[in-house]
């Protein structure tokens, strides 16, 4: 079965396009590994929102509902267990920036 | 449409702001308000229980432990948080125009999209979907968090001491 997909695709596509660079460069232009996490998080919101873009114009919103619900979960697990890692490492180093990484053992 | 094309360019500036402040708590709050605001999106695509999700988990339980990270960490001197901004302004300065750029380009782009999918029968209701249809991804879900819960055990377990 072929699905059609309408024009308004591109309208979606665009704004992802634009979600996706934010979160990429928020990540790349940064030392601080908070705001690496923030990065992360804004590009699962890209992610997010093209699972949902795609359900709405194949109109199988409610697989794509299942999806977003289980990117949610991974994406709130994700989260908490990074900020365990940042403040852990802050303890350590007394500094978030990543470049105190590559002290690090392993 | 016209709507619809309003609240991602207003998603697409929370998320710009969330990344170019150069406070944390201010980036953590944007990114709370991009998450709000992609919810809204949601809602008006008719998905209601992601946006209920995105809403709740993201917008409230993500921003509450970005802000508790931030606040647990301490502030810069101000010498230092001085320089860092001169830094970020100019790692950041780029972005705007390169997202304006990019979405002026991507708005020529109207080719014919012709997707083949097999699509499978039975996508109804979004709890038949996920309670009948899609069980592994509930088993996974329920192993991550798990996985999630001993993750953050371990990292804030506290080192046993030689008297113990």
């Amino acid at each position: 079965m072929t699905i059609e997909i309408p024009q308004s695709f591109w309208l979606y596509f665009t704004f992802f396009t634009l979600l996706l660079i934010d979160g990429l460069w928020c990540m790349l232009a940064t030392r601080n590994l908070v705001r690496i996490l923030i990065g992360l998080e804004i590009l699962m919101k890209s992610v997010t929102f093209f699972l949902i873009a795609a359900g709405y114009l194949s109109g199988r919103m409610a697989l794509a509902q299942a999806l977003v619900i289980t990117v949610i979960v991974i994406e709130v697990v994700v989260v908490v267990v990074v900020a365990g890692v940042i403040l852990g490492f802050f303890r350590k180093h007394d500094s978030l920036d990543v470049g105190n990484t590559r002290s690090m053992k392993g | 449409m016209i709507w619809m094309t309003l609240l991602l360019v207003v998603l697409v500036l929370a998320a710009l702001w969330a990344s170019m402040t150069t406070a944390l708590l201010r980036a953590a709050l944007g990114l709370a308000l991009t998450s709000a605001l992609l919810a809204v999106v949601m809602f008006s695509m008719g998905a209601t229980l992601a946006a209920v999700m995105e809403l709740s988990v993201c917008a409230g339980l993500i921003s509450v432990v970005l802000v508790s990270v931030t606040s647990l960490t301490e502030r810069r001197p101000l010498k230092e948080a001085l320089a860092n901004r001169r830094s970020r302004l100019r790692r950041y300065w780029p972005l705007p125009f390169v997202l304006i750029a990019v979405g002026v380009a991507l708005s020529f782009v109207h080719a014919p999209v012709e997707i083949a999918l097999r699509v499978p029968a039975g996508d109804g209701d979004v709890r038949t979907v996920l309670w009948s249809l899609r069980q592994l991804d509930l088993f996974g879900q329920i192993l991550i968090l798990l996985a999630g819960v001993f993750g953050v055990l371990v990292l804030f377990r506290k080192e046993a001491t030689h008297d113990d």
